[in-house]
């Protein structure tokens, strides 16, 4: 910690507080020059940076500069004036998650997950749901409390839909990793709008994963939750511990 | 550098994935496919979409198919209607997809007539492949291909012009191979789309206009930079045999092909399947083109240090696969990654021992090597050190074909500056450590020399239990990849039937002969 008082105003931290130091690298359609120097820097500038430094500039493909800048930001942030929803992160134990669902439900929580869409990427998904889990942390087919289906890579909406019906699915994991053209939001929302029209979207509860998903944007998209980057299945299973069988207001922080 | 090798485990491994090859080769030469008819009728000249966009191929295969009559072969009943009449290969196919009534083999040209009806028309099928190869190796002669490890990169836009311009940036930064990698859930659809497309998600679709593009661009760039480059497309999924004769003739250097892939990580059906990389890989061995394995998939989904058995075996399956299609050594190049989680300690030693007993027991064979992907996170700057130690392992181990890591991996796909950085790296890492490999020898009683024996002694073991069982079995049961698959299920299976003993199919038999 430092000792002084955090500024209320956040700038970027390079070398010391509030010298807003910050690098940028990008291509701009331009052979190298003294001027193609110059456009890195008026470039830089335009995004606030003062005093730009281009540390490298050298040809990427023909007729395309890559650049490397360093510059100081006069930008600032006051995180006490943003509200972003987060998911609860706090983990509870594999015991007690087993001890909440074994006295509060008394029943195994249902949950059917897949990649949905075109999506072959079931990196996410599998690191969720599978045994294995992702590092060290164990997947929910590892609990005793939860049984879990992953329908794996690929698989239409209808198709979730059915499965999750048929299986009397309490929750629903949809992960989507390509995010070319926003594939991935238009083929999540349309889950919702299917579970919507056929009357049981508040039957189950649906959470969103992926590398591009956050909580907010699953809420914005009409999922329960969002899970980005660096989730560990215990992150989930903890979520809907609390949502199936606790204080569903405390499932999510505001 | 060498790890030790029980010489006689790698023939009795061998052996076992023959003997597991052959069961299923059993299968394959009573079959065909939906997919491997198309192939075929592709393959004599048969072209064109109808107004839907529908390719004649499969207007002719769906039509004798839902008439029960598929198990003759396309081939016969294009013989009947050549024989009959019909001015070409093109008005022939029309007839069968379009004609009021359906040829159902009463009365008419007799087996005799129908072969010398088609006769001409597989001489020039061939003659086809055999010319675009001898382009590619004329080619290559004239413009030498880059130093191994070849360098190969991904372009991935959607739209086919953009990735031509992305294809010669590439090869400008140094690649030496070039994959456009194909519109995700294309491995689905049971047709090739026609023509040039620029809309795609995830990738570009692979159709035979969009491969003359492509080769166009690596074309021109081969001749700006002094470097043959490489042009390389997905030969998988429902499709993979007609993708394999496509790029046949439109002179691909490489495919992504492998035997058991499309069931594990897309879930098409195992007869299909098996019966379509047969088809597939007949016309790749004919045309001279290197396939690519899948095997660095496993790793994916299932753990790197406890799985890594599982890859090795893999590649001996996929081998003898290869080999019943008649494939050389010289085409197979066999799949595996870099993919144990990189903050267990030594986990370079272990990828270093297997990447060398790899190259070892495939030592004809144009190995591929492939990047970290799974324990990428969106730390671009731990993400490029990563692929430095990948690199290392690569040309420490004298791997032939290495597709590059991204550090961008996990985040998006590549863009212009990423791949640049990533080929100014590797070529750094390269260079600097180009004879590291020759200079060093391996305890045998060490880490790594431990770690090939254990690999190879766990292959052995799971090859015996393949054998003993069948693939089909072990693929039942999630020997491969964690990934279990039953024979009937998945995607495709409705497209496969048995051949009749009056099966027709020159152009198979002439591939069957070379």
């Amino acid at each position: 910690m430092h000792p002084t008082a955090p500024a209320k105003l956040l700038r970027a931290y390079g070398d010391r507080q509030g010298d807003g130091m910050v690098q940028m690298s990008f291509v701009l359609e331009l052979p190298p020059s003294a001027r193609a120097r110059e456009a890195a820097k008026k470039f830089a500038e335009l995004h606030g940076l003062s005093e730009p430094l281009v540390s490298t500039m050298e040809t990427c493909a023909e007729g395309y500069t890559y650049f490397v800048v360093y510059g100081h930001s006069a930008h600032s942030v006051d995180p006490s004036t943003i509200d972003v929803p987060e998911v609860r992160t706090e983990a509870l134990s594999r015991e007690e998650i087993h001890h909440r669902i074994e006295t509060r439900l008394g029943r195994k929580i249902v949950v059917v997950g897949a990649c949905t869409g075109s999506d072959a990427h079931t990196v996410g998904i599998d690191a969720i749901l599978n045994y294995k889990g992702y590092a060290g942390d164990k997947g929910l087919e590892s609990y005793k409390c939860f049984e879990a289906y992953n329908l794996g890579a690929q698989v239409d909406n209808e198709a979730l839909a059915e499965r999750a019906l048929a299986l009397g699915a309490d929750a629903i994991l949809v992960s989507q990793i390509i995010t070319q053209r926003n594939c991935h939001k238009e083929n999540a929302a349309a889950l919702i709008e299917l579970a919507k029209r056929a009357g049981w979207r508040n039957k189950m509860v649906m959470l969103l994963g992926g590398p591009r998903i956050d909580h907010k944007l699953a809420l914005e998209l009409g999922f329960d939750a969002g899970f980005g980057p660096g989730t560990k299945p215990s992150d989930v299973a903890s979520f809907l511990v609390e949502w199936m069988c606790g204080d569903r207001e405390k499932a999510v922080m505001t | 550098m060498r790890v030790p090798m029980d010489e006689k485990k790698v023939a009795r491994c061998r052996e076992l994935a023959g003997s597991i090859a052959d069961d299923v080769q059993r299968y394959i030469d009573g079959h065909t496919s939906v997919g491997a008819e198309r192939t075929f009728l592709r393959a004599f000249g048969a072209d064109g979409v109808d107004d839907q966009g529908a390719p004649l191929a499969n207007l002719v295969v769906d039509r004798y198919q839902k008439a029960g009559l598929l198990g003759r072969g396309v081939s016969y009943w294009l013989g009947r209607a050549l024989a009959s009449g019909a001015r070409d290969i093109q008005d022939a196919a029309e007839r069968l997809a379009y004609a009021p009534d359906l040829d159902k083999g009463e009365g008419g040209p007799d087996r005799d007539a129908v072969a010398r009806a088609l006769a001409p028309a597989t001489e020039a099928a061939i003659a086809r492949i055999d010319r675009a190869r001898a382009e590619r190796e004329a080619n290559k002669t004239r413009m030498r291909p880059g130093a191994n490890p070849l360098k190969y990169v991904i372009v991935a836009t959607g739209n086919i012009y953009d990735d031509a311009v992305q294809a010669k940036a590439a090869a400008f930064a140094g690649a030496d191979i070039v994959a456009v990698i194909r519109a995700t859930a294309q491995s689905l659809l049971d047709y090739v789309p026609h023509g040039a497309t620029t809309e795609g998600y995830g990738g570009t679709f692979a159709t035979q206009e969009n491969f003359k593009i492509i080769r166009r661009a690596t074309d021109e760039a081969a001749l700006e930079y002094g470097r043959y480059i490489h042009q390389t497309n997905y030969s998988s999924g429902l499709c993979m045999s007609e993708i394999a004769w496509m790029a046949a003739v439109e002179r691909l250097d490489m495919l992504l092909n492998d035997a058991m892939y499309g069931i594990l990580f897309r879930d098409i059906n195992p007869c299909r399947n098996f019966v379509d990389q047969y088809v597939s890989r007949r016309f790749i061995a004919r045309s001279g083109i290197i396939i690519n394995t899948g095997e660095d998939n496993y790793l994916t989904t299932a753990d790197a240090v406890e799985k890594a058995h599982t890859v090795l075996a893999s590649q001996f399956i996929n081998e003898a696969f290869a080999k019943r299609a008649g494939v050389r050594e010289e085409q197979m190049g066999l799949g595996h990654a870099y993919e144990i989680d990189p903050w267990i300690e030594n986990s370079f030693l272990l990828e270093l021992a297997q990447a060398q007993l790899v190259r070892q027991v495939f030592d004809r064979h144009p190995i591929k090597w492939m990047p970290p992907t799974k324990h990428k996170t969106g730390d671009v700057f731990q993400s490029h050190v990563h692929d430095a130690m990948f690199n290392l392992v690569g040309v420490m181990t004298n791997q032939s074909i290495e597709l590059l890591g991204m550090f961008s991996e996990a985040i998006h796909n590549p863009m212009l500056m990423d791949r640049y950085l990533s080929l100014k790296a590797t070529k750094y890492v390269f260079g600097a450590a180009k004879a590291l490999g020759d200079e060093l020898s391996v305890k045998p009683d060490g880490v790594m020399g431990r770690r090939a024996v254990q690999v190879l002694d766990e292959a052995h073991e799971l090859l015996v239990q393949v054998e003993r069982d069948t693939i089909w079995k072990a693929i039942e049961v999630g020997a491969f990849a964690d990934v279990k698959r039953t024979r009937t299920g998945g995607k495709g299976y409705a497209g496969v039937c048995e051949r009749s003993p009056d099966y027709v199919n020159p152009i198979l038999d002439e591939l069957e002969k070379s």
